[in-house]
């Protein structure tokens, strides 16, 4: 089960964290630093698992962001690349060629799909279309309100 | 740039995320369906913020305005609610605290607007907190959006209950979720949800998810048409396995079917659940996860058909692949592992156990290095079966070269664990060297761990001890800083416990001490070894002298100090000139000068545990499974033979001392010997006697060789081990009894008892120390432990008799039951006496009386070497006095044993004769009964 997923910039500036089991915010930071740190000091080219503390880091990057998923031991490593291969995919079908920055100023969206994608640390729908699917229904229900709340009411 | 425009993760920085860098301050290209122009223009400003002063600035401002809303009389629209709600959340992830805002959330929940509802569980998602009455509102809300029939509504409030996954929610839902699961009526995507949500539950509370009626509705969810429903139930259904593994077990057949379909699909049948031309590979791996909670199933249907699975995955590693994309690979390779760990699981199939073997010998060649570090590690487990062990051996080059040139720190790990897996006694040499060659490299990260496995490796491979003992000295050379405690007791404890290694361990040490620099462990392991074992290498010594002129190494100057601070300048010449060296102090600086001196003098720590306190220290270090390669390995290897020749070396049982293997007194065969020789075990002779357990006949075995020595194994046989050490002083004696579980199972009931048969108990008082240890001993002796138990001696009067040692214990079922003789003698309570010629002399004609001397002649047992029977007179605990018989050839030595009420003067003379192999042997004793005991022990040590 995969334990918790974050994604970094290049620069260690926490892009999301998604937590698949309880800790303090003070550990979360704790962790958060401790990684990040790991693993921008690791080259490129060299190996994307790492064990880490009793946990098993894998890890990826893309362009400027590293995605960073912590699993329990006998998790299979491919299986865990290739879920983060496959949000990315997610992610860039629906913003349509991804970037950090819209992961910057669509961070509920990113939340979102992941929720779509993985649920509890455990893979909930594996098929990019049937996620693509859920999330564009809802921001079609999510189109028409915005649509009669800009009618009557001016964001601040 | 995309993050996607590449297969390949782009080494150029294309966004600056620092507040402060250079960076286009646009808005995203894309911004489907959202309206929150507020929020992106908020963080615009941050993203725009030149220094994190100015940051924490704007974010303040912004926080005292969304408070002002919230507080405000207007009542806000849904639509600010959400997104100031929303900005809130942001705010926390970028590291702040929030402490308001949670009630404006929970309200988001019951609008019955999709964006609202859903920014409001995010929000509650990410920053829930205890606060009770919060929580019941949160539960209602959930309560209403569960019960709603709207698929979508139903979701998110699923998916809440797995991200807060909190008691108080498992209390409300855990009944409900199971319902909604196996409804017919329900949606696949909520299905989908609620299984996880359940699982997340399960995890937090197992206590109050009962699966009960609904297990059976469960399982079947893996015949569901909907690949997605199967995805996400086969997780609940693996973790339940694990814990209720009977209850679910005819999900083995059906994950079976499940499987054998998809490995046989062509790569287009399943659609959108075909992942770069591999079919279904998240469902593959988690059936082939399932299937490893049980044991290969027992339908030969079903177990045919999965085999067949097996070997069709394994061939296709072989084909050549449908995509170049390493997504292909990796999926492709992902559910090859699995299945590898399958077959590593059942551990019954050879074929597939070689096959799998040879396939990661090609991985372990691989341009990628994902592959080399899984292959590596997966050989790992490969190697603890006995199918494949062999198999995997043959990779021992690649895999020592992969320690050597792997660039990658976490890949040579999995290389060292591998060798450290590989190691039998057939490479043991070996891969020791390699490890040891490494460690001059190693990254300072595992130099710990490497430390620890080489000094496993060796002990547990030791053919002969003196490899044992340089290899720990190398190791204490090398990486002298990362030799942990553990490690150099352990070695010292060997060295104690086996007589056989003590000469040349302490030959070595004296040499390795000899050395400019020394690491401050290798004096330490030298000053304890020395001090132990100083006089054996009396032999050598005299060569030593030659060799080196140690007149700059040590100089001597008479003062009161501890025995073992003397043995640290490892002078045993020493011993032979002023005997006991109690009395004298060495001067020891300049050959120890960096060890202050607080150091060497302190105590012998005690053995606690005879086999594993490296092994736990590595089992710690490594979390629960990490040893268990080699563990597995030693029970499998060793099956049911008990006298773990894998464990202690060449020589177990009955290693006698050379000493006394050559005392020729088994007229009378010690139990444990025959039996031992016999092929059995000594404790199936008694386990048909029933409760009642007969006392077995006395073992005295090990007792004569401890008349001039006070340290070692005193009895072995293949279940126990007993060692002892002890110290006397004065009247008074302390023993230190190391039991030793040499098998893998616990000791129950496990009792000891000492008795001082007859009149002994008025002559010495033996009894357990109930200050040190409030239970003598510990009932229980879990596999492979040692305990320990020290025993208070206090000489009253003379004695002959020795104390029993009764021990008692079950073993599988079966009562075992020993009585040793503990080696107490007369002589453990010398002080020697120094005089002069003329005062001996004197003496002896004081003590004329035909009553008062004791005489023997006999033939010699073992050769006459002067070194040797020099050491054993020292270890009979007179002082050897030099110059004193005119004879050159014979020994003399005199001292005082201590009673409680006297003291016994005692004088001795030994003369060999070396032309006929003979001694005489004569004793005088101011008490006649001490001559005659002195004569009789004495008489069967040369």
């Amino acid at each position: 089960m995969m334990q918790f997923m974050l994604l970094f910039s290049r620069q260690g500036k926490l892009r999301l964290q998604k937590w698949y089991v309880p800790l303090s915010d003070k550990e979360k930071k704790k962790i958060t630093r401790e990684l990040v740190q790991t693993v921008l000091a690791r080259k490129p080219k060299m190996c994307s698992f790492l064990e880490w503390r009793d946990l098993k880091i894998v890890y990826k990057r893309y362009a400027s962001l590293y995605f960073c998923c912590a699993t329990e031991g006998q998790d299979n490593e491919l299986i865990t690349l290739e879920i983060i291969h496959r949000y990315v995919e997610l992610l860039d079908k629906y913003f349509g060629s991804v970037c950090e920055l819209d992961i910057i100023f669509n961070f509920e969206k990113a939340y979102f799909i992941l929720d779509e994608f993985l649920l509890g640390g455990e893979a909930q729908e594996t098929s990019k279309k049937n996620v693509l699917k859920a999330i564009e229904q809802a921001d079609l229900l999510q189109e028409n309100i915005d649509f009669q709340t800009s009618l009557f009411a001016a964001p601040s | 740039r995309p993050m996607l425009s590449a297969t390949r993760p782009q080494p150029q920085r294309v966004f600056s995320g620092t507040p402060g860098g250079q960076k286009p301050a646009k808005m995203p290209a894309v911004s489907k369906g959202d309206g929150m122009r507020g929020l992106a223009v908020f963080i615009s400003d941050i993203r725009n913020c030149k220094s994190k002063e100015a940051e924490i600035k704007r974010i303040n401002k912004e926080l005292a305005n969304i408070r002002s809303k919230f507080k405000g009389d207007k009542a806000l629209d849904g639509y600010s609610k959400k997104k100031y709600v929303c900005k809130l959340l942001f705010i926390f992830l970028l590291g702040h605290d929030i402490d308001f805002g949670h009630m404006e959330a929970v309200n988001l929940l019951s609008s019955n607007k999709y964006t609202e509802k859903q920014i409001g569980y995010l929000f509650i998602s990410v920053l829930v907190n205890s606060n009770s009455e919060l929580i019941r509102l949160i539960n209602n809300a959930i309560k209403n959006d569960l019960s709603s029939r709207n698929p979508t509504f139903m979701c998110l409030a699923l998916h809440c209950i797995a991200n807060v996954g909190s008691r108080e929610m498992a209390e409300a839902f855990a009944s409900e979720i199971p319902r909604i699961l196996v409804a017919g009526d329900t949606m696949d995507s909520v299905k989908q949800s609620a299984a996880l949500c359940l699982l997340r539950l399960y995890k937090t509370s197992p206590d109050l998810v009962l699966m009960g009626e609904w297990t059976s509705r469960v399982v079947h969810l893996l015949n569901d048409q909907h690949m997605g429903v199967v995805t996400a139930a086969i997780s609940l259904i693996t973790c339940l396995s694990q814990k209720n593994p009977d209850e679910f077990k005819t999900c083995v057949s059906l994950a079976v079917s499940r499987l054998s379909r998809i490995v046989s699909s062509a790569s287009t049948d399943l659609q959108d659940y075909t992942y770069y031309f591999v079919p279904a590979p998240w469902l593959s791996c988690k059936l082939l996860r399932l299937l490893q909670c049980y044991p290969p199933p027992e339908d030969g249907a079903v177990k045919g058909r999965l085999v067949e699975c097996l070997e069709t995955i394994l061939n296709k590693a072989q084909e050549p692949p449908k995509s170049k994309k390493v997504q292909h690979s990796n999926a492709k390779n992902a559910i090859l592992f699995e299945a590898i760990s399958l077959i590593i699981h059942y551990d019954s199939e050879p074929n597939l156990l070689v096959r799998a073997c040879n396939q990661l010998g090609q991985f372990l060649q691989h341009r990628e290095t994902n592959l080399r570090y899984l292959a590596l590690e997966s050989m790992c487990t490969l190697a603890s079966s006995e199918f494949s062990h062999e198999a995997v051996k043959t990779h021992i080059e690649t895999v020592i070269n992969a320690l050597k040139t792997e660039r990658d720190v976490s890949v040579r790990q999995r290389a060292a664990d591998l060798l450290y897996a590989m190691c039998d006694r057939s490479n043991a040499k070996q891969i020791v060297a390699e490890m040891l060659s490494y460690l001059e490299t190693a990254d300072y990260s595992i130099r710990e761990e490497m430390v620890l496995k080489v000094a496993i490796l060796a002990e547990k491979y030791a053919v002969d001890y003196s490899w044992y003992v340089d290899t720990i000295l190398n190791l204490i050379r090398i990486a002298g800083d990362y030799v942990s405690e553990e490690v150099w007791y352990r070695v010292i404890q060997i060295v104690i416990n086996r007589d056989d290694v003590q000469g040349y361990a302490a030959k070595t040490v004296f040499e390795a001490l000899q050395a400019p620099a020394c690491h401050e462990n290798m004096v330490k392991v030298g000053g304890y070894i020395l001090g132990e074992f100083g006089n054996l290498i009396a032999v050598v010594t005299v060569l030593f002298c030659h060799l080196a002129p140690c007149s700059s190494t040590f100089s001597q100057r008479p003062r009161r100090l501890s025995k073992r601070c003397c043995a640290m300048s490892w002078l045993v010449h020493l011993q032979q000139t002023v005997h006991n060296s109690d009395q004298y102090y060495v001067q020891t600086s300049e050959v120890v000068s960096p060890v202050p001196q607080a150091t060497v003098l302190e105590e012998m720590p005690p053995f606690p545990e005879r086999e594993s306190s490296i092994l736990a220290k590595l089992k710690k270090k490594k979390g629960p499974g990490a040893v268990s390669v080699t563990e597995l390995e030693d029970g499998k290897r060793e099956g049911g033979e008990l006298n773990g020749g894998g464990e202690r070396g060449p020589e177990t049982a009955s290693t006698p001392s050379p000493s006394a293997d050559l005392l020729g007194i088994r007229s009378v065969a010690p139990v444990g010997a025959s039996l031992s020789s016999a092929g059995s075990l000594l404790v199936d002779v008694f386990s048909e006697a029933g409760p009642a357990a007969p006392s077995a006949a006395v073992n005295d075995d090990g007792f004569l060789r401890f008349v001039c020595k006070n340290n070692g194994v005193l009895f072995e046989n293949q279940l126990l081990q007993i060692g002892i050490k002890s110290e006397y002083r004065q009247n008074l004696g302390r023993m230190y009894l190391f039991y030793g579980n040499k098998t893998s199972v616990q000791f129950a009931s496990f009792t000891t008892t000492v008795s001082c048969p007859g009149e002994l108990q008025s002559h010495i008082l033996c009894r357990p120390q109930l200050n040190v240890q409030s239970k003598p001993v510990e009932p229980l002796v879990e596999g492979g432990a040692q305990i320990q138990q020290v025993l208070n001696i206090e000489c009253i009067t003379d004695f002959s008799e020795a104390p029993l040692l009764n021990i008692k214990f079950r073993y599988g079922g079966a009562l075992q039951n020993l009585t040793l003789k503990l080696p107490v003698t007369i002589n453990k309570f010398f002080q020697p006496t120094e005089m002069a010629s003329q005062d001996f002399f004197q003496r002896w004609k004081q003590l004329s009386q035909p009553q008062q001397e004791a005489q023997k002649i006999f033939k010699a047992s073992h050769g006459m070497d002067t070194e040797v029977i020099k050491a054993k007179l020292l270890g009979l605990g007179m002082a050897l006095l030099d110059n004193v018989d005119p004879n050159p050839e014979n020994y003399v030595c005199a001292g005082v044993i201590q009673t409680k009420g006297q003291q016994v003067g005692c004088l001795l003379r030994l003369e060999p004769n070396a032309q006929a192999q003979m001694y005489r042997l004569t004793l005088r004793c101011s008490k006649d009964l001490v001559s005659r005991r002195l004569c009789e022990l004495l008489a069967q040590q040369f």
